[in-house]
């Protein structure tokens, strides 16, 4: 038994180089510099922002994107025609259909989380979930590889936050995702409460106190520990800013609105849009309640009116105002639900062959990528996606090169943006 | 009448604890309360006016007789509210023996532990930090026992006793080791722990709905440590739980690692979580890194290690009468080898487990095997932790088996390991030892004319760290600060519900940790915005005299200095300096275009957003 030594952590990632020179030297540098710049020139005018509708609790798949009418796994859910010759979504998204030149469809995603919050946790980091260390969210790696300047807002957002908001993981609690409520009024606590001058009254009072209580503490305190008095100007800055309307989307055309359907998750898919066109680089807004395990179709019918009227809309609000080509929109769950209907009507957790729809940003419109078994019997999808790809190619997309390492990850451990592989097949252009 | 009301009630309501407290009698002075149930949240306050209005708007439709009856409502209300008004004095410490500490043996584990640090601190180069005043180890004590800044009340207490003892001279640990003594007795310290075990024991995840009682194990975990039952004791009841979740609540530690989604194990709590927490939280050892390979990197543990660990897990069944000893083997696949029952080992000190019995009577019996020293060092680690913010050893549970060279031992660690075993995991005991280290007192700054402070002070525990308050700490000192009375297991239901319910949003929005127990970065921009314009803030500091400290230190306080050291004790634990009396109190009397109450208000609103109020320090 010998105790587990720093150093021996540090040689390791060592030994990876040194295999790395040995064994596939021909690959780096240059081969690898080459390749990435390639990847670069591909990726140009590309993809500049994330849009994530989170469907919290696992959408079915049968009665949203991958339909199978007639068969026995349908249970009678139908599929209709889409604005694409030969492909068909579930009954319930009409809309969506009419905006499916837009859509790349993954039939096909796998993962080995049929755990609600390990699930999530997958999807939203492109990791399973790891007991020594917390993974950063997609939104969270993306602020933090591609800084934006002049935006005095939080680059990162989550409108209507689940339990499970994205976080800055490893990278620390600076990235976690910006919660917002209300997209109606006093969004996220950003005005104070009291006029003017008594505002700078108490702030004056706030420097007496913080000057003090700096008095013979460490002097890199507020710098390296607390942030404290960095953050309040930040939020002070924020609060005076000119972009904070964007958070608020009473003042947008009331057709505008309407198109969103009249929910809060439409009205956050609306702030999307206008937080995106103000340089925000990543927006996730939460619909809950798809965790249908009694009354399966009533249930997806209920979350898919609401869903149905705020994603079309959101892609036609992108395109109109010509943001769809930098923007990427994901819209997913953790997970999708069984082919078969349990005793109470419904589905349960199924993480093997589900579907997510995505949109913009360099992907391949009207495309539909892996198919599952219409008879429900062959657990494995056609051409399975795994959640890490799905991060690699969303990563790929922003110009982000996924095989990058984590530098200063906790206890020396060894980590790469993402762990996937671009999947070529989801690119407008490869 | 109304005017006269506006008049009168702020004299009425005095007593609070500006002096030593006065009991309250105006019962009929609380008539014009009412409560309104406001978007699930209990909010009772606003007075007089706003009361009389809507009053006569109910009233006058029905008539006078349906007045008189409104009118008896109200008076039955008050006498609710008075009741929960009372402010009881503090009670002194029942069990507080001096004997427990007063004793060599005592001192001599604790002069141990002070030249252990000592030691250290010659060998780094460092000068430590001098001793912090009591009020700040007080606060530490508070806040790391029960999630709270003291109170008003009971620091005024705690000076109180402080007096009496300084007669007979006592060894200045003596006023510390009496509020231990307050704090062991008090429901919010037992349930605040068990709390925070809970969390390593079985996370924070709402479990299987069917099997799983949370609430049951968290206020079973309390009662253990409130009546300071020997930690072996709790741990060897977890490991060995048995029957229904609902009746024996530690069954819930096997309950709530069902998957009830998993069509092949019906039910069957499961072998691996088991592993898994037991030997973290248990034994501070990670062994799960090896479910699924070898250690390839220093050869410390095997994969098979893991699963022979968690074979002594796998008779556990449910059955009709709940957890049940079944006898059932484990099987696993290792790679490269057929699927086979996995044999009941431990992965070190195998001579300590015994040969025969239960499976896990067995396991219980080798965890909490005074030999066992793992047990004991991830017992202090985390008490440790809790009294400072953060971990002896770090990671918490990844303790170091052996002392090396290459990994030594902090300073501290092994004396208290001893000590703790020495007298029967007394974790009271532990976190009295602890409490009376000269570490422990240390400030978290110098006076100015000396070297200042660095992070190598921190590193090496010459300074206290300072460390960032967890989300349900700063809604509970939010909450405590606005009243002057202790909110505690005694309060009224209603304070408790509004409590709970101001707690429970405010951590959403401000961000729970989760199992992530001692996450040491800074602050967010959202939980700035949340101090600075939230609600939870808005509604405590604001001036209303029935449920706010802000406008009742404003309507007793003597003077404006009064007032102003009333709210530096209220909030931060301490009494302003000469110069933040000074320009506060200037400021309270400030009258252009401002009320006395506005400026009361901001002066609350400034001390809860400084970094002294959202850090332990």
């Amino acid at each position: 038994m010998n105790p587990s030594f720093n150093s021996f952590h540090l040689s390791r990632r060592a030994l990876l180089r040194a295999v790395g020179l040995g064994g596939v030297a021909w690959l780096s540098p240059l081969t690898h510099m080459l390749g990435q710049a390639q990847e670069k020139e591909a990726s140009q005018a590309a993809a500049k922002s994330v849009i994530i509708l989170w469907l919290a609790g696992g959408p079915s798949q049968l009665e949203t994107f991958d339909p199978h009418p007639g068969k026995k796994i349908a249970d009678g859910t139908g599929a209709i025609k889409t604005s694409v010759k030969g492909v068909e979504i579930a009954e319930g998204l009409p809309q969506v259909a009419e905006v499916m030149e837009e859509l790349t469809l993954v039939r096909s995603m796998v993962s080995q989380e049929g755990d609600h919050e390990r699930g999530t946790y997958n999807l939203k980091t492109g990791y399973r979930p790891d007991p020594t260390m917390v993974h950063p969210s997609i939104g969270s790696v993306i602020c933090n590889e591609l800084p934006v300047d002049g935006v005095d807002i939080p680059r990162h957002v989550s409108i209507l936050p689940g339990q499970w908001p994205a976080r800055g993981g490893h990278l620390g609690a600076g990235l976690d995702a910006f919660k917002v409520y209300d997209t109606l009024g006093r969004a996220g606590d950003m005005t104070a409460r009291v006029e003017p001058a008594r505002q700078k009254n108490r702030l004056a009072g706030l420097k007496r106190v913080e000057d003090a209580f700096a008095r013979g503490r460490r002097t890199d305190l507020d710098k390296k520990t607390t942030l404290h008095n960095a953050t309040i100007q930040r939020a002070l800055d924020m609060m005076n800013s000119k972009q904070l309307g964007v958070f608020d989307v009473s003042k947008a055309p009331a057709r505008t609105r309407e198109a969103f359907g009249d929910s809060n998750f439409g009205r956050g898919c609306l702030a999307a849009v206008q937080l995106v066109g103000a340089g925000v680089r990543c927006v996730e807004v939460t619909l809950g309640g798809w965790d249908t395990h009694i009354n399966n179709h009533e249930g997806q019918a209920t979350k898919n009116a609401i869903l149905d009227p705020a994603f079309a809309a959101l892609i036609r609000e992108l395109r109109a105002r010509k943001l769809l080509d930098e923007t990427i929109v994901i819209c997913a769950g953790e997970f999708g639900r069984t082919p078969k209907i349990n005793g109470l009507g419904g589905r349960d957790h199924w993480p093997k062959g589900f579907s997510l729809a995505l949109a913009g940003g360099g992907f391949r419109g009207g495309h539909v990528h892996g198919a599952t078994d219409p008879e429900g019997v062959k657990e494995e999808p056609k051409d399975p996606a795994k959640v890490a790809d799905l991060h690699a190619t969303v990563m790929h997309l922003l110009g982000i090169d996924h095989k990058k390492e984590y530098k200063n990850l906790p206890f020396d451990r060894f980590g790469t943006l993402s762990e996937g592989n671009v999947i070529k097949g989801l690119l407008k252009n490869i | 009448m109304v005017e006269l009301l506006e008049d009168q009630l702020p004299v009425a309501i005095g007593s609070v604890g500006i002096r030593p407290i006065e009991a309250n009698h105006l019962a009929v002075a609380y008539s014009p309360l009412y409560i309104c149930f406001l978007d699930g949240y209990v909010s009772f306050g606003h007075w007089a006016t706003a009361t009389m209005k809507a009053l006569e708007k109910i009233v006058s439709p029905l008539g006078q007789r349906n007045l008189l009856f409104a009118a008896a409502c109200i008076l039955g209300l008050s006498v609710v509210f008075s009741n929960l008004l009372q402010s009881d004095a503090v009670t002194p410490p029942r069990n507080h023996s001096v004997e427990r500490y007063q004793n060599p043996e005592f001192r001599d584990v604790v002069e141990r532990l002070d030249a252990e640090f000592v030691a250290r601190w010659e060998k780094e180069g460092l000068e430590p930090a001098p001793p912090a005043d009591e009020l700040t180890r007080i606060r530490r004590l508070s806040l790391g026992l029960t999630g709270t800044i003291p109170s008003l009340q009971e620091i005024r207490a705690f000076e109180e006793a402080r007096v009496f003892h300084a007669g007979n001279q006592p060894p200045p640990n003596d006023h510390i080791q009496w509020w231990l003594s307050h704090l062991f007795e008090d429901r919010r310290t037992s349930d605040y722990l068990a709390e925070r075990f809970a969390r390593v024991y079985v996370g924070v995840e709402n479990g299987p709905f069917l099997f799983y009682r949370r609430r049951r194990f968290v206020s079973w975990l309390s009662d253990q440590f409130h009546d300071n039952q020997p930690y072996d004791k709790v741990v060897s009841s977890l490991i060995t739980a048995e029957g229904l979740w609902t009746s024996n609540p530690e069954v819930n530690f096997f309950t709530v690692t069902i998957d009830e989604n998993d069509k092949k194990n019906k039910n069957k709590p499961d072998e691996v979580k088991l592993a898994v927490r037991m030997t973290r939280a248990f034994l501070g050892v990670r062994l799960d890194c090896v479910q699924c390979h070898d250690d390839r990197l220093n050869d410390r543990w095997l994969q098979k290690d893991f699963h022979q660990l968690a074979s002594f897990f796998s008779g556990a069944d449910m059955r009709s009468s709940g957890v049940r000893e079944t006898g059932k083997s484990y099987e696993y696949k290792y790679r490269g080898a057929p699927q086979g029952e996995v044999p009941k080992k431990v992965p070190f000190f195998p001579e300590l487990l015994p040969e025969s019995g239960e499976p896990r009577e067995r396991l219980a019996a080798w965890v909490t095997d005074r030999e066992n020293r793992a047990f004991a060092r991830a017992a202090v680690n985390r008490i440790w932790a809790l009294m400072f913010g953060r971990p002896l050893v770090d990671p918490i549970d990844e303790i170091p088996l052996e002392d090396t060279l290459e990994n030594p031992y902090p300073p501290g660690l092994e004396t208290l390991v001893d000590d703790f075993i020495a007298h029967d995991f007394d974790l009271q005991r532990l976190i009295r030892v602890i409490a009376a280290t000269r570490v422990f007192g240390l400030d978290s700054k110098v006076s100015e004319d000396r070297v200042p402070l660095t992070e190598k002070h921190d590193q090496h525990w010459a300074a206290f760290a300072l460390s960032r308050l967890r989300p349900e700490q700063v809604a509970g000192s939010i909450i405590q600060a606005a009243s002057l009375t202790a909110i505690d297991a005694d309060s009224h239901i209603l304070f408790r519900m509004a409590r709970v319910f101001q707690q429970g949003d405010f951590i959403k929005r401000y961000g729970d940790v989760g199992a992530d127990e001692f996450y040491a970065l800074g602050g967010t921009i959202s939980q700035r915005l949340l101090m600075m314009n939230g609600e939870l803030v808005h509604e405590r500091i604001k001036d209303d005299l029935v449920s706010n400290a802000a406008a009742r230190i404003l309507a007793t306080a003597p003077d404006d200095e009064a007032v102003v050291e009333a709210a530096y004790l209220a909030v931060l634990s301490r009494r302003p300096t000469r110069e933040e009396v000074q320009y506060f109190a200037g400021l309270l009397a400030q009258k252009k275009g401002r009320s006395r109450k506005d400026n009361q208000e901001d002066l609350y609103w400034t001390l809860l957003n400084s970094t002294e109020f959202s850090w332990n320090h």
